[in-house]
């Protein structure tokens, strides 16, 4: 049995996705985290199903890649049963998507999650009564504490079993006669390939949907057929067709609603609104913002740092010690030395920045901040040529590049997604924020690190506002939802964080250690310096010591390489005593924007083709380069 | 009758149409801004940035592009 979790944006599909899962998806209070989907094999009641958990959709009409990712796997016929999330809170507008899910036939349950926060709303709702109008089981939940799942999963199989599909709702009577001719048409049809029901089918060609009109271009008939009929609905109701169906989809979510809710109280004017207007106020918004994150900033710092110092103490005294016991020349020394700064690597210089950077992102993500910071930052990101909506890539960029370049799929238009990749992958992920932490930060002050981001926010934007020129924005502009807070419930925030250190632990950190003992194997075989060798144009032209050369390649495969090789190449972790802070600095400013890791440009090679990636690396490596260029001669100068 | 755009803060206001071709007017649509909805402006950005209203109890960030496009009339 294959279950599909399908709801509207930022209902809590993913979330209650973990709790059968574990913590596989990730999650945010932000409209648009889900781009692509999850499954999952499980077992309800002795039966094996696959959860699969979708992008939300405010509706099926055709929209963004990510719903369109969600239409797919519902029209495909691979769906035995769609468990419909709703935020409670917000059922008068979710229902529009209920009614067009029955539309499709298949045996459905609704998830009424978030009834605490309905209560809290003075939203009363009757369960029963829903149930009864919809003739569907409604299944009240509140999925970050877990209530309700087990009664959600039992129904649901219920549901499968009877194969319940529910009662479809019906139009108005002079819109259902034109429902009813064009659905007859469509039987009548032979060329219409769908697997769908026809009154879907319908439904959507009358609302002139791109996707499905295209299913009968080549019919000349039925396309004049289609016309008339659309024409009949505009005369009668003086709007376009697809506004005559979605009014009365809206009327009839409202009428629902009407029958099954009671509004007790009005909503009290609660400390969330408070805050939102200062949060969101045109001068104090930008001082909060600027104070979020100048405190996050120094939190890593201080957190990172006092514990990055004793730890390179300790490994370098380890260090050398196992050159007086092994001997310096020796093979076995130069494989305990690779692996031991590969270990010390990890322990002592990414994880103690990288822990306090996820929980402090988790903690924004889940408290409903960054919506308000794309809501202050539309307007300069207006300035660059781009739209309020692409902040959520580059926000999600500050964490990794891969979520990242897939987000731009929430964008509309192709040469948007395009310009907004690319410019994702120039802002420092959690890996070159590590480094930019322990190289510029640790060694040449905190100054130097502020500076660097600094630099990234302008080089991005001048960035932006030259491609912008070649592609200019074709969009009218943002409409984004912006949720209410939530009091993150902590053990979801501390499990995801867990989540995004685990993928450093269990994948980048191996490859750090066998890259070092592999670094260290190149050094003692004297293969090093030819690498070296080859790139030393590069170096000598950065003014950089030509051993950074290896170091580089490694940080193509994983961007923390970078900074391990370098105290592996250099043969100390006391970088200061080889390098000038001039070179320091350098080599931070090369790494932080020169070619994206091979995970990001596999990412991209699937959202903006082949073409588009290597576009990607070449032009990051001239950016990189110019910068790190321009940073030479200002250090030279000035410092 | 005037544009979005031009209402101020915690001016309230109903839709009575909206100027756009079938993707604005669709996801307006699935935000449950429609003609005849009932809208009040929270937030006007600074600089011309985007405006905040609330509909049907939840909170929506509108582009003064978008804003300019939807025709209101106010209401007291």
């Amino acid at each position: 049995m294959r279950i599909a979790l399908v709801g509207q944006p930022n209902c809590g599909k993913s979330t209650l996705f973990n709790h059968v899962a574990g913590y596989r998806a990730m999650t945010a209070n932000f409209p648009g985290t889900t781009v692509e989907y999850t499954e999952t094999q499980t077992s309800i009641q002795g039966h094996d199903c696959t959860c699969m958990d979708l992008p939300g959709t405010y509706s099926l009409v055709s929209g963004d890649r990510a719903e369109m990712e969600t239409r797919r796997h519902l029209l495909s016929g691979e769906v035995d049963l769609i468990i419909n999330v709703m935020d409670a809170s917000l059922l008068g507008r979710s229902l529009e998507l209920t009614l067009q899910i029955l539309e499709l036939e298949i045996p459905t349950v609704v998830c009424l999650n978030m009834i605490d926060e309905a209560q809290r709303k003075g939203i009363q709702i009757d369960v029963r009564k829903l149930s009864d109008l919809l003739g569907i089981p409604v299944v009240p939940t509140v999925a970050s504490m877990g209530k309700g799942l087990q009664e959600l999963f039992r129904q649901a199989l219920l549901a499968w079993k009877k194969n319940g599909r529910g009662k479809t709702q019906k139009f108005s009577k002079d819109i259902e006669e034109v429902i009813g001719r064009m659905t007859s048409l469509l039987e009548a049809d032979c060329q219409v390939r769908e697997k769908v029901p026809t009154r879907f089918l319908a439904l959507k060609m009358l609302e002139r949907d791109p996707y499905f009109l295209r299913e009968i271009e080549g019919g000349k008939s039925l396309h004049s057929q289609l016309r008339l009929l659309q024409e009949r609905l505009e005369e009668a109701h003086g709007v376009p067709a697809e506004e005559v169906i979605s009014s009365e989809r809206h009327a009839l979510s409202m009428n629902l609603f009407e029958k099954a809710a009671r509004i007790i109280h009005p909503p009290k004017t609660d400390w969330r609104i408070l805050v939102d207007s200062w949060v969101t106020h045109r001068f104090f918004g930008y001082l909060i913002l600027g104070l979020v994150f100048y405190g996050f900033f120094n939190f890593i710092f201080v957190a990172g740092g006092a514990i990055e110092e004793p730890l390179l103490q300790f490994f370098g005294h380890l260090s050398e010690g196992l050159k007086e016991a092994l001997g310096a020349a020796s093979l076995l020394f130069f494989l305990t030395q690779g692996f031991l700064q590969g270990i010390a690597g990890g322990v002592a210089i990414v994880l103690p920045y990288l822990v306090p950077f996820l929980i402090g992102l988790s903690l924004l993500e889940d408290v409903g901040y960054l919506p308000r910071v794309a809501f202050l930052m539309d307007v300069f990101m207006h300035q660059i040529g781009l739209h309020g909506k692409s902040i959520i890539p580059f926000i999600l960029g500050y964490g990794c590049s891969v979520p990242a370049v897939m987000a731009t799929r929430i964008l509309e238009f192709p040469q948007h997604r395009f310009i907004v990749a690319i410019l994702a992958t120039l802002i420092p992920c959690a890996a070159r924020i590590t480094i930019i932490f322990a190289l510029a930060a640790f060694l040449l002050g905190p100054n130097a690190a502020l500076f660097i981001f600094a630099l990234n926010l302008v080089v991005v934007a001048i960035s932006g506002k030259i491609l912008s020129l070649f592609y200019p924005d074709a969009s009218p502009g943002l409409i984004l939802e912006i949720p209410s807070y939530q009091v993150p419930p902590l053990g979801n925030t501390l499990k995801k964080s867990w989540y995004r250190i685990r993928e450093f632990i269990v994948i980048a950190w191996p490859i750090l250690i066998g890259g070092s003992v592999l670094l260290s194997l190149l050094e003692f075989g004297g293969v090093e310096g030819s690498i070296n060798w080859v790139l030393s144009p590069l170096t000598d032209l950065l003014g950089l010591p030509q051993s950074v050369g290896t170091t580089l390649i490694f940080g193509l495969l994983r961007k923390e390489l970078s900074l391990i090789m370098l105290t592996q190449a250099l043969g100390t972790t006391e970088v200061l005593t080889v390098m000038t802070r001039t070179q320091v600095m350098v080599f931070t400013v090369f790494v932080t924007f020169y070619i994206p890791c091979l995970a990001t440009i596999a990412a991209l090679w699937r959202e903006i083709g082949k073409k588009g990636a290597l576009w990607a690396v070449l032009f990051t490596l001239a950016v990189a380069t110019g910068l790190a260029l321009l940073t030479r001669l200002f250090m030279e100068i000035f410092v | 009758m005037t544009s979005l755009d031009r209402v101020e803060e915690n001016g309230r206001a109903r839709v009575v149409d909206i100027q756009g071709g079938w993707g604005i007017r669709g996801r307006l649509g699935q935000m449950g801004i429609h003609p005849g909805d009932l809208l009040t402006v929270r937030r006007c950005g600074a600089l011309r940035g985007p405006i905040l209203i609330e509909v049907h109890g939840f909170q929506v960030a509108l582009g003064r592009g978008i804003a300019r496009r939807i025709l209101v009339e106010g209401v007291k």
